[in-house]
């Protein structure tokens, strides 16, 4: 069922201090700490920026909305900088109104994510952070 | 189409409602039900932080079960005291602020106050049930940064509703896999002591007469054996062996003398004895065994599958396959013990009275489970030589013996016994 069609559309790719996790098509309690367990083993392998596409994500569900909040913390505590692309308009309403957009960033779509990333690794090297 | 945010935040919440009513009712393990609850909880209004304690009404600690975001380290158990548990319980299932005056929630607070500091707690949720506590949820800020709205409060007191009420079910799942746990070991030594009680029963039976000491003992031993090599259930091993202990307490009715005379008895004497299988029935019958045809056995221990046997001349299926067990295993007592008019046969020659009363005193499909389960232990086929063990390990001499048991079980096999017992 939807299960294993979830798990099988997580997926991750990583580049350097970037990592780029690609949720499935719906975001609940399996998919979403398959999620959850990704950016735990991205951050913990070193990881300072982490982008979740949602280009695939047509629903999000409560679970879902929970296990985002969680990555959100701990990439606050890792001090990893944290954007959610591809997010569709349903989904971002969803977001605002929940405060997720609070806490992370939104992008059109990864490309633009990668060059927010990409200016905020400028400013923090010609910053000395 | 663009839906109202109102709209949308009500779709949301009733989504998770339904999402929440569904994984209560889920039989997965209890942790992983309320990890899932309390997601829902915080992802219905988006709460940063949260955790869902469970009430242990044995040792009045609260102890954690789900503690959110994934990775927070699991608080230790919250021993409430007397009064902390009367105030909870007071406040019924509702949201408060932990700066809320209600001296139950100040009571709380100040005493827990660095457990709601490192959890970051905003609200704290008792789950009470039936005016019982049965736990605890504490949640965080919102994701927001707007502080809980009493709509919230209520939607959170909606879930809470049926969180509690799955606590709760777990909690009486537990009481009653606990109490069942206890009922079966209770159960378990009542048939220990039920088994004892009639092993020492069997003992005073054959107390009566002083050549076959034992003989009841030997009797649900070989009834045992026979029925498990006919791949009986162990309940039913257990009900054969009882009922082979019990096969001869008719004998309690029948004189001494007779029992015990040192020849052979004259008719009326052998009508006397003869009265014990019907004795022994009317001494059953009016116990509530654990097990079926017990008095049964007693009754028809005695008949033949010709018709020859006592009290009633029954044939073939008309005799309780548990009567058929019990004879073929008192026969085979008989014969291989020592009577005091004659001492005990050869294997070879018991065997042979085996062949030769097969589909006339006994039944062919009992014969040829006791000669199987014989000849397993006589080639060392099994280490449990329960038999040999009885008989005495030098009774048996295997080359003899063994090609005998063979050639018996596969004519039995054969089924040309079966036919004559079709027959009588």
């Amino acid at each position: 069922m939807a299960d294993s069609s979830t798990l099988s559309a997580v997926r991750s790719r990583s580049d350097g201090e970037l990592a780029v996790i690609y949720a499935g098509d719906y975001l609940n309690k399996l998919s979403g700490e398959r999620i959850e367990r990704e950016c735990r083993r991205q951050l913990e392998a070193g990881c300072r920026a982490l982008i979740i596409n949602f280009r695939e994500t047509e629903l999000v569900n409560s679970i879902g909305v929970s296990i985002l909040l969680g990555v959100i913390s701990v990439a606050e505590k890792t001090g990893a900088r944290l954007i959610f692309s591809d997010v569709n308009r349903q989904t971002v309403q969803l977001f605002e109104m929940l405060g997720l957009t609070r806490h992370v960033a939104l992008a059109k779509d990864e490309a633009e994510a990668l060059s927010t990333l990409t200016q905020f690794a400028s400013a923090s090297r010609a910053t000395g952070h | 189409m663009e839906k109202e945010a109102p709209f949308q935040k009500l779709l949301h919440t009733f989504a998770a409602l339904a999402d929440l009513g569904q994984e209560i009712a889920d039989t997965t393990d209890f942790q992983e039900r309320m990890r899932s609850a309390l997601h829902l909880v915080q992802g219905s209004l988006g709460i940063m932080h949260a955790a869902l304690a469970e009430f242990d009404p044995e040792d009045e600690f609260l102890r954690f079960v789900a503690v959110h975001p994934a990775g927070t380290d699991t608080p230790a158990d919250i021993a409430l005291k007397l009064q902390e548990l009367s105030g909870l319980v007071s406040l019924g299932i509702c949201a408060l602020t932990r700066d809320d005056e209600t001296p139950a929630v100040r009571q709380f607070v100040a005493a827990h106050r660095n457990l709601l500091d490192t959890l970051s707690v905003d609200l704290i949720v008792p789950l009470v049930v039936r005016e019982n506590l049965v736990g605890l949820i504490l949640l965080g800020r919102k994701a927001t940064g707007e502080s809980f709205s009493a709509e919230d409060r209520e939607i959170i007191c909606a879930m809470a509703r049926h969180i509690g009420v799955g606590v709760q079910e777990h909690r009486l799942f537990v009481e009653l896999s606990r109490r069942a746990e206890e009922n079966r070991q209770l159960y378990d030594e009542m048939r220990i002591i039920y088994r004892d009680t009639v092993r020492a029963f069997a003992a005073a039976i054959d107390c009566k007469d002083k050549y076959t000491q034992g003989h009841s003992e030997r009797v649900g031993k070989y009834s045992e054996i026979i029925a498990r090599e006919m791949g009986w259930s162990d309940d039913e091993v257990e009900g054969i062996a009882v009922a082979g202990y019990l096969h001869d307490i008719g004998k309690l009715v029948v004189e001494r003398d007779i029992i015990n005379a040192p020849y052979r008895i004259d008719a009326k004497q052998s009508s006397e004895l003869n009265r014990h299988p019907a004795a022994g029935y009317e001494i059953l019958s009016p116990i509530n065994h654990p097990y079926a045809d017990i008095p049964l056995t007693a009754r028809y221990h005695h008949e033949r599958i010709d018709g020859r046997g006592y009290p009633e001349g029954l044939t073939g299926d008309q005799i309780p396959l548990v009567a058929k067990i019990v004879s073929l295993a008192d026969s085979f007592d008989a014969m291989t013990t020592d009577r005091p008019y004659k001492k005990r046969r050869a294997m070879e020659e018991v065997v042979e009275d085996f062949r030769r009363n097969t589909g006339k005193q006994f039944a062919p499909e009992v014969v040829a489970s006791f000669c199987r389960a014989l000849l397993k232990e006589v080639n060392g086929e099994t280490t449990n030589r329960r038999i040999i063990r009885l008989l005495g390990k030098d009774y048996i001499e295997r080359e003899r013996v063994a090609p005998l048991l063979q050639a018996l079980i596969e004519d039995l096999e054969s089924g040309a016994y079966s036919a004559a017992a079709g027959n009588a």
